[in-house]
């Protein structure tokens, strides 16, 4: 479809049946093992997520995304190191963010670094804007919690600028203007790499996302379905007004948290100590309760495979279901074992459903990095893959002669 | 829950009666009960036909304390929450442990959206063992309700134990001061009356239906 040259690497290709995409995601915590009082130092935890990632991509998962904090207990404050990691030594598996910190941080470096991860994975990743809810880290960098949405905004607008035009004149409230300044690399093919926005409660999100056609992601791992319903349903709506398509084109996607074992005994007996000590909402509702009011489901394949289902019922067809499965003190030869389960088992019949449920004139997958190229070439509106002539404008030098 | 059958030019409203009450049976919720009364005669008299709805906090104890953790509420806890928002008014009585409402009183009220309350009609209550925790209503209580921006009618009521054993009907007190029954009745005047001058107010407001247009969010660029 496109990458003309003969690079292999920069070969891609649309796949011939898409359908919805299954991955996981971690928020990076070190926790303690309740069952065996292991707490992973920050290096095992790091590796741990790096094996996770492998492993995800060779069951077959169609996504791996991490986190991004910069407060203990938390690990993952580089993600693009990472990523950029796992796309030297993964094959398939997409490379995302749950999320990336668009408010704290400086808008140029995000730019500058998903552009670099788009380049180097050649297209294999996307990305999902959030704000982040950590009142005490916003200062850390210069920022304040209480401008998050305006934040938000400011810096996403920018960052839209700098993939899409060569040369940014800017000024605004939050960041030093910038005067001639290109980002580098330019994008992939002249395309930037597709955006989600993640936002729980803040309808002032899913009006971003829906503004600039780009995904939404509700990661309704501790809410009810009927608030994530109604958020959803905004997005769409907001989605058509703005021209995209029509609101069940929109593109959107669920969090999911599952334990599961062939016995839905044996997965509710293993998991509970996990649950009841977790930090989130250990020690707070029953496992019951959590189960029935949340997206968390506790039980045999069959049972994940019947809820997970039904979700489309609730939001319309969706494009991507994402599952935290290392977190809470599990033990890295768990979480291999749920992400076997989940791969072998359970997305397999999750994809038959899902493929039953698409309405045929609905977007099966998120757009991967071909499909997007392939449509701004047809609209003329791919950038250019290279600005300048080699010599930089202000010095007149050329980078060689520079060292 | 008490209804009356509405007719068209009797516009309707509906208080909701929210209380901490723990005993069974509850001073509390017989004072909440007295206050529920006192308003919707008065309303009545108005011209208004009237709702009641009864909230009991006990029945919420783990729920509240899950929402608290989770960060939200769920099942008839939610129900609840939605009933007690969107009233015409809301009467809200605690008992008074160790100097000030209960903790399963301000544990609910701090779940609640920091919004939810703005411009409500809200009539307080509290009951005690003696008459000299009479002011936690003032300086506790009251505050409380000011800060979330209620619309805190000026009498509150408080019932020590000593004014149940008064007389029922509406004679002063021995000491001179004015009977529970005459402080209920001038506090049900009091709320009726801001919730009749209310009008059909507006519900609290649809997160959505108010979330800016994205081009005002960008500030017109």
């Amino acid at each position: 479809m496109n990458g003309a040259s003969g690079d292999p690497l920069r070969s891609t290709t649309i796949e011939e049946h898409s359908i919805m995409q299954f991955g996981i995601f971690s928020v990076s915590d070190v926790t303690t093992d309740p069952t065996t009082g292991h707490t992973p130092d920050d290096t095992e935890r790091v590796r741990a997520m790096l094996t996770i990632a492998k492993h995800a991509d060779e069951a077959g998962l169609d996504v791996f995304a991490t986190g991004e904090h910069h407060n203990p207990p938390f690990v993952a404050s580089s993600p693009t190191t990472m990523l950029g990691y796992l796309a030297g030594v993964t094959k398939d598996i997409t490379l995302s963010t749950a999320t990336t910190l668009i408010t704290t941080n400086d808008p140029v470096r995000i730019a500058e670094e998903y552009a670099m991860l788009q380049v180097i994975s050649n297209g294999r990743m996307d990305l999902m804007m959030g704000r982040g809810n950590t009142g005490p880290v916003y200062p850390w960098f210069g920022q304040d919690i209480r401008q998050g949405i305006p934040l938000a905004i400011e810096n996403y607008a920018l960052v839209r600028r700098l993939w899409t035009e060569d040369v940014v004149d800017w000024e605004g409230k939050f960041r030093t203007p910038l005067q001639g300044f290109t980002a580098t690399p330019r994008p992939l093919d002249g395309v930037p790499p597709f955006v989600w926005h993640g936002s729980i409660r803040s309808p002032e999100i899913a009006e971003q996302a829906a503004y600039y056609g780009d995904g939404f992601l509700h990661n309704n791992i501790f809410w009810p379905m009927s608030h994530t319903k109604q958020m959803v349903a905004f997005y769409r709506q907001r989605f058509e007004h703005y021209g995209h398509g029509r609101a069940d084109q929109a593109i959107v996607g669920l969090g999911g948290q599952v334990f599961m074992r062939k016995n839905s005994q044996d997965a509710i007996t293993e998991f509970r100590p996990y649950f009841d000590n977790a930090p989130v909402y250990g020690h707070g509702p029953t496992m019951e309760d959590f189960t029935r009011d949340t997206p968390l489901t506790v039980g045999s394949p069959q049972e994940v495979i019947d809820r997970y289902g039904s979700f489309i019922d609730d939001v319309g067809y969706y494009q991507r279901q994402m599952f935290l499965m290392d977190h809470a003190g599990l033990p890295l030869k768990t979480v291999l074992e749920q992400i076997d389960i989940l791969a072998t088992e359970v997305v397999p019949e999750l994809r038959k459903i899902a493929d039953a449920k698409r309405p045929e004139d609905v977007p099966a997958n998120p757009p991967t990095h071909a499909e997007r190229v392939a449509a701004a070439q047809a609209k003329g509106e791919a950038g250019a893959t290279h600005v300048g002539d080699g010599g930089d404008e202000f010095t007149g030098k050329r980078a060689e002669e520079a060292l | 829950m008490t209804g009356i059958v509405p007719t068209e030019d009797r516009p309707r409203r509906t208080i909701a009666v929210v209380h901490a009450g723990l005993g069974q049976p509850s001073s509390t919720r017989l004072l909440a009960d007295r206050l529920a009364d006192a308003t919707a005669r008065e309303l009545k008299a108005l011209g208004h036909d009237v709702t009641v709805e009864v909230v009991e906090l006990r029945d919420h104890g783990h729920a509240i304390i899950d929402a608290m953790l989770t960060g939200f509420p769920t099942g008839d806890l939610a129900a609840d929450i939605e009933t007690i928002t969107q009233a015409d008014g809301i009467i809200a009585v605690s008992p008074l442990f160790t100097t000030t409402y209960s903790g399963l009183f301000k544990s609910f009220v701090d779940i609640l959206d920091k919004d939810a309350l703005t411009g409500m009609p809200v009539l307080l209550g509290a009951t005690g063992g003696t008459p000299r925790h009479t002011l936690a209503l003032e300086y506790s209580m009251r505050p409380l309700f000011t800060y979330l921006r209620a619309d805190v009618v000026t009498t509150s009521v408080f019932a020590a134990t000593d004014d149940w054993a008064q007389a029922g009907d509406r004679t002063r007190r021995d000491d001179g001061a004015s009977s529970l029954p005459e402080r209920i009745e001038r506090a049900g005047r009091s709320l009726a009356a801001t919730m009749a001058a209310r009008g059909e107010h507006t519900k609290r407001d649809d997160p959505f239906a108010s979330t800016p247009s994205f081009l005002d969010l960008l500030g017109g660029d």
